[in-house]
């Protein structure tokens, strides 16, 4: 995925609440970003920092709050570690794996004033 | 300032030459233009038309509530594409409730969707009412070959921007003026990655992927091609002069995903292009039957 676009969707969602809420200024702002979304996270830092500028979160201090990819293997009808989209079950070898975490892309809070 | 993976950044994007409309407040209405014959056929350069008759509203406010100055939580709980997924659902109603058939053709640059696009209009001849929608990061030349072919094509110009989202696509439809029960063809900007995630209301992603690529590139690329409906296999004119396994190529495909379609053709050759116009055909036929 890709960085850029998340950061500038990010921001969308802070302005629009900027409006509902009435804040002017966001201070600090938490992410929940799964391990299987594919984001890189320094990426997303850095352009977070790119987009905000002259807006109502430029400054803001971004948290990342990575979750866990998780999976159901479909074989040993168990939960399993997923570290990696379409990668075989680390117990049986099977890829009918259907993932149920580590996908997340979520804004969850913010810090603002 | 770009992203690792595709290297896409910010960039001003263009439809037909103008500055994209700012994105509506949330549930502000979208208000489609009525289908002109000679607005869209005849001068698809005419500025004049209708363009600027819809009313996105006031850009991002400047007001803020004035004593508010200490620091507070606000929860938000909001997904990131959220805001993409809201209007991808509203071009998908406005597809369904006017019998519209939408595809999204999605490939690596250089595959072909081009070239298969002109071949498509070209063999249905008019037998079918259409309109195509082109991104690309520079340059108008796609919708040129399109309309040049004889369909009415709006192109979409995503600077930086390395793949096409609902709300560009929405602006392009009102531009365009789609006509009940007609087909929508998408061309979106050259890349396997973001267009995979930015979801524009269409009925199926389209992948394209032709033999001069590489038969791993589903599994490099896993979550276009589980997000296709179907793949359509390019440039098989070639296969004669190549090392490619497309049967492993195929193979790989249906290891990400068991369901996907796959069609072999030649764009250049027409082989194979009857069965994916019987493809389309059908996807019209549903679409115009269950029409809301
Ligand atoms: N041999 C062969 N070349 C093709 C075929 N389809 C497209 N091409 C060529 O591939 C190049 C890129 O095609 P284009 O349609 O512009 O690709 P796009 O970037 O996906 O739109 C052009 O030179 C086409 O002539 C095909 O079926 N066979
Ligand atoms: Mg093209
Ligand atoms: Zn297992």
């Amino acid at each position: 995925m890709h960085e850029m676009s998340i950061a500038e969707n990010v921001l969308q969602i802070i302005e629009d609440t900027a409006r509902a809420e009435g804040y002017t200024r966001v201070k600090a702002v938490w992410l929940e970003i799964g391990q299987l979304a594919g984001v890189e996270k320094e990426s997303l830092r850095f352009c977070f920092d790119v987009v905000t500028r002259d807006s109502v979160a430029q400054d803001a201090r971004l948290e990342i709050i990575e979750t866990a990819g998780q999976g159901w293997c479909m074989e040993c009808a168990c939960n399993v570690a997923v570290t990696a989209r379409y990668e075989p079950c680390p117990s049986c070898g099977s890829l009918q794996i259907q993932v149920t975490g580590g996908e997340e892309m979520r804004v969850k809070e913010l810090e603002v004033e | 300032m770009m992203c690792t993976t595709c290297g896409c950044g910010i960039g001003q994007t263009l439809i037909a030459g103008h500055a994209l409309q700012k994105p509506r407040k949330a549930g502000e209405a979208l208000r489609f233009r009525v289908h002109n014959e000679s607005a869209t056929h005849a001068h698809p350069h005419d500025h004049t038309h209708a363009y600027n008759t819809i009313d996105f509203g006031a850009g991002p406010a400047g007001t803020h509530a004035p004593g508010m100055s200490q620091a507070r939580m606000v929860k938000i709980e909001r997904d990131i594409l959220s805001k993409n997924n809201g209007y991808a659902d509203e071009n998908r109603r406005y597809f369904s409730g006017h019998g519209i058939f939408a595809l999204n053709l999605v490939s690596s640059p250089g595959s072909g969707k081009t070239t298969l696009l002109v071949k498509t209009i070209t063999a249905l001849n008019g037998a079918q009412s259409l309109a195509v929608i082109e991104g690309d990061q520079q340059t108008d030349n796609d919708a040129a070959r399109i309309r040049a072919a004889g369909a009415p094509a709006l192109q979409i110009n995503t600077g930086k921007g390395c793949h096409l989202d609902a709300h560009m696509v929405g602006q392009a439809m009102q531009r365009l003026g789609l006509r009940d029960d007609s087909l929508l063809l998408i061309e979106n900007v050259g890349n396997l990655v973001c267009p995979a995630s930015f979801d524009l209301g269409e009925a199926h992603k389209v992948v394209i992927f032709s033999v001069t690529e590489g038969e791993d590139k589903p599994l490099k690329y896993p979550d276009m091609f589980r997000a296709a409906g179907l793949m359509l296999l390019n440039k098989c004119d070639l296969l004669p002069h190549l090392d490619f396994d497309a049967d492993l190529a195929v193979e790989n495909a249906r290891r990400v995903n068991p369901n996907i379609r796959v069609i072999r053709v030649s764009a250049t050759s027409g082989e194979g292009l009857a069965e994916w116009l019987e493809w389309i055909k059908a996807g019209c036929h549903d679409a115009v039957a269950a029409k809301q």
